[in-house]
């Protein structure tokens, strides 16, 4: 007689018994909750002092966070509040030229054009992604892809804020350990600031807006609006990443508008976890670097991602977060039937 | 008079690069976004088949058209059929292999401004005082055959009207015995096709690049949008409006307003009227 | 006289080529329940969709409490007091049930009109949630307002869907075949709900296919067939009307009746 036997998910009685935050007294329980998230924060944090030999390295961590802070926007938009958007670059180039700007044009500090680059920009943004927000899903997705393409080109044709050749002569970071924590701690505070919005009421209406817009609408929430207030929060993360490459490499140019602030954060967010925003940053550290050493393969880099991409997206993978926080949480077993 | 002709000649041009992006929407709802893509490499290989296979022109042109439809099934055999439905997944896999396609070839060393493909015709003609290269007459021409002949085959032929069935509606179609995987893979490698073939009609009149491969699918997705998602009729006329406006800003404000137009007629459908001129009126209002 | 809370007049919608609804004209009451039957495809579902602005009239208008509400988007017509229930309803299925209500207890009418219990702020919206969930029949002190939405039986459901139109504290409520997939016994515990938002001062239109269930609470009641109106009445009318029987004649609806 055969033995039939079916896969069970049961969550350990740990993660159980930390449901509601009253049940907490046992530092066992403490540790399972706070332990990935010390992980996640020391480790960053103490990254650059570690690397301190390696400034190549230092400057890898950087950009692990600036792809990061990409891919965060991009989870939060697509998983969270139901818009694709797929020109993630749009947000880095508007904040890029935006900063360069301040910077050449009117003489500010870079402690006052990130600032002033990461809000304009994102009002920017906003303002510019207005008529795309009514439209459906895939209209969206659509119409966002076109956009840092148009505008790259734009500007190359028009000769416009330096065309080819970009702004150069923005200053960089007083010092260079500011030029690290800053973008790390931007990068962690995003992460987590969303994490929390995303379970606050406001955040309720806007995965509301995901799964079932007709109710929301119903219920008297103008869609709209909601939607406008999230493309704004997610800009706000992206052009401050733009602006704050801007002064990290001393140039702003149409480089910024590129497919690879667009195409990497996306596979960032789909290799690492999409729907958990930590996924979408264990994501850029993991797909950072290995560009890095494909770097002599020059724009092959890109064709990989992509494949990877559609292969991820093409077997339904849920991602390496998803499947991590999957295992941690609960344990399998067979069972018999 | 110059306007017109050229204009005409544009317009002509936008639609033959639109219409293989519509006809694969409209019947089967996938955008497929590796269009460009398949418009680069399809030069590309004429010119490998001329150059490097020493193919006569005529022999290479329906070699590359035929690779390029048999890469646009397989597009639609290994990847497409497991996210049918997730719109989602499908813009961003179709997108992925047309980036991957690009960067490949830019990889491989197509870059530069050295290859080019011979004319069909050489020589001029003047048409009312203005000379015209027979190339761009042949664009018309092809343009015009292009319209017409899918006209006829969507009316006449029984597989043409299944396409039409199937884009209609898919459920009926499919109880009437249509198969919908099979009419989605005929509809993705003539939609390649017909990227293939505006290519090698086009691009003789410039050279080959890969940044075409982005501004053709901007174009085609411009053309989309402004006829209505899914509309032939729509994408013919959308062309000739957004054809004409362009070669008219060209002319009056300044060159390179390409983009610009279509950025503009993109936003400007979007405020005015979302479902283009001729869409279907369910495609961007969701039904309770 | 009174004044109608809600008058519609000359609602006509065509899809493609069919006639949805054809200059369908009528008036509610407040205070009343207003009950729209008719055979599968008279447009019933349409005819909502088109009042509350989730559809675009071909031509018609609409009244509510006196002002035009014509073209409206639907967020602004809930604002303004109008709810609706939805037939196929999509709850948030992972979240406990008294989240889902958080939503429209956002929406600038429910902070307007302040906390459940009487006037004043809004308070906790999720006390607000449980408290709404309790009117509605969720026993307070178990655990089903906690339980995630997924795991609520479909006459739970359907309450839900009727306090999410609840928190908007509405003056009418369209309620799109809330007695439909339901077993006897639980259409026997939602109408003595039917009767509490009545005596509470909501005036509701029920689209209905159960016809013996609605009669009970309906004061009148008008009969749509291919999107034309064709008889409005008593339910006793409504019963005896030779049109009628002949729209349902054939179908399982007529001999329920």
């Amino acid at each position: 007689m055969e033995q039939m036997l079916r896969k069970e998910r049961i969550d350990r009685g740990i993660r159980v018994r930390t449901e509601g935050i009253y049940a907490i007294s046992h530092w066992q329980e403490l540790t399972y909750l706070i332990l990935p998230r010390l992980l996640l924060i020391g480790g960053f944090l103490l990254a650059p002092i570690c690397l301190l030999p390696f400034p190549y390295w230092q400057r890898i961590v950087s950009i692990i966070c600036v792809y990061g802070l990409l891919a965060i926007s991009f989870d939060f938009l697509a998983n969270f509040v139901g818009l694709v958007c797929l020109g993630g670059a749009f947000f880095v180039g508007v904040g890029g030229y935006v900063a360069a700007l301040l910077n050449t044009q009117l003489g500010l500090p870079s402690v006052l054009s990130i600032p002033a680059a990461t809000i304009g920009g994102a009002a920017i943004c906003t303002l510019l992604f207005l008529p795309c927000l009514p439209l459906r899903g895939i209209y969206f997705a659509i119409v966002t892809l076109m956009y840092p393409l148009i505008f790259s080109r734009i500007i190359e044709a028009f000769n416009l804020f330096g065309g080819t050749d970009g702004i150069a002569g923005v200053v960089s970071f007083p010092n260079v350990w500011l030029e690290q924590y800053v973008i790390i701690s931007l990068t962690l505070f995003g992460l987590f600031g969303l994490r929390r919005l995303v379970n606050e009421d406001i955040g309720l209406v806007l995965r509301g807006i995901k799964d079932n817009d007709q109710a929301v609408k119903a219920s008297g929430i103008d869609i709209t609006r909601y939607k406008a207030l999230a493309v704004f929060i997610a800009s706000l993360l992206g052009c401050f990443a733009g602006a704050y490459l801007a002064h990290l490499y001393m140039w702003a140019g149409i480089s910024l508008f590129a497919l690879d602030f667009s195409i990497m954060p996306i596979a960032a967010t789909v290799i690492g976890g999409g729907g958990s925003l930590a996924g979408a940053l264990v994501g850029s550290l993991i797909i950072v670097p290995i560009s890095e050493l494909l770097r002599a393969f020059g724009t092959l880099r890109i064709a990989i991602y992509a494949l990877i991409l559609t292969a991820f997206i093409v077997f339904r993978s849920e991602g390496i977060m998803v499947y991590a926080q999957r295992k941690y949480h609960q344990f399998e077993r067979w069972v018999k039937v | 008079m110059e306007i017109l002709i050229y204009g005409i000649v544009n317009s002509f041009s936008l639609a033959l690069v639109a219409i293989g992006f519509t006809l694969v929407y409209g019947i089967s709802r996938l955008p497929n976004f590796a269009h460009g893509a398949l418009y680069v490499v399809t030069g590309f290989a004429t010119w490998t088949f001329i150059h490097s296979l020493g193919l006569p022109y005529g022999v290479a042109i329906p070699l590359a058209l035929l690779m390029t439809a048999l890469i646009g099934t397989f597009i639609y055999q290994f990847v497409l059929i497991r996210v049918r439905g997730m719109e989602m997944s499908e813009v961003i896999a179709t997108y992925a292999i047309g980036l991957a396609i690009l960067e490949t070839l830019r990889w491989a060393g197509f870059k530069g401004m050295t290859y080019t493909l011979p004319t069909f015709i050489e020589g001029s003609v003047e048409i009312m005082g203005v000379p015209v290269d027979l190339q761009r007459i042949v664009i018309i021409a092809v343009g015009a055959l292009v319209v017409a002949f899918l006209w006829v085959f969507t009316h006449h032929t029984r597989l043409g009207l299944a396409l039409r069935g199937i884009a209609q509606d898919e459920w009926a179609a499919m109880m009437l015995g249509i198969d919908s995987d099979f009419t989605a893979t005929v509809a993705l490698g003539m939609g390649s096709a017909l990227a293939g073939l505006a290519a090698v009609v086009l691009l003789p009149l410039g050279n080959i690049v890969i940044e075409a491969g982005y501004s053709v699918l901007i174009f085609a997705i411009a053309v989309c949008i402004v006829g209505g998602l899914g509309s032939w009729a729509g994408a013919v006329l959308a062309s000739f409006i957004i054809g004409f406006a362009q070669i008219l800003s060209v002319a009056y404000i300044a060159s390179h307003f390409h983009m610009v137009v279509a950025l503009l007629a993109i936003i400007l459908t979007l405020i005015f009227r979302p479902s283009g001129l001729f869409g279907r009126q369910k495609e961007l209002e969701e039904r309770v | 006289m009174r004044e109608p809370i809600l008058r519609v007049s000359g609602v006509s919608k065509a899809f493609g080529g069919v006639q949805a609804l054809r200059d369908v004209s009528f008036e509610v009451y407040p205070g009343e329940v207003f009950g729209i039957i008719g055979p599968n495809g008279s447009g019933k579902t349409t005819l909502v969709n088109c009042i509350t602005g989730f559809v675009r009239m071909d031509a018609g208008r609409v009244l509510f409490k006196g002002k035009e509400i014509t073209g409206w988007p639907p967020h602004r017509i809930a604002n303004e007091g109008l709810a609706r229930t939805f037939q196929i309803m999509r709850p948030y299925y992972s979240l406990p049930a008294y989240k889902n209500l958080i939503v429209p207890l956002y929406s600038p009418r429910a902070r307007k009109m302040g906390g459940w219990r009487g006037g004043g702020k809004m308070g906790d919206r999720d006390t607000v949630a449980v408290d709404i969930l309790e009117e509605i029949g969720f026993e307070r002190d178990s655990f089903v307002p906690y339980k995630p939405a997924s795991a609520l039986p479909t006459g739970y459901l359907k309450r839900l869907e009727l306090a999410r139109c609840m928190a908007l504290r509405p003056e009418l409520i369209i309620c799109d075949e809330v007695f439909s997939g339901l077993s006897m016994s639980e259409i026997a515990s939602m109408i003595p709900l039917i009767e509490k938002l009545q005596m509470g001062g909501v005036t509701l239109v029920m689209i209905e296919h159960r016809l013996k269930e609605l009669f009970r609470v309906a004061d009148r009641v008008m009969v749509l067939n291919f999107g034309e109106k064709i008889m409005e009445g008593t339910p006793e009318e409504v019963i005896q009307d030779e049109r009628v029987k002949e729209a349902y004649l054939g179908t399982e609806e007529g001999r329920d009746a």
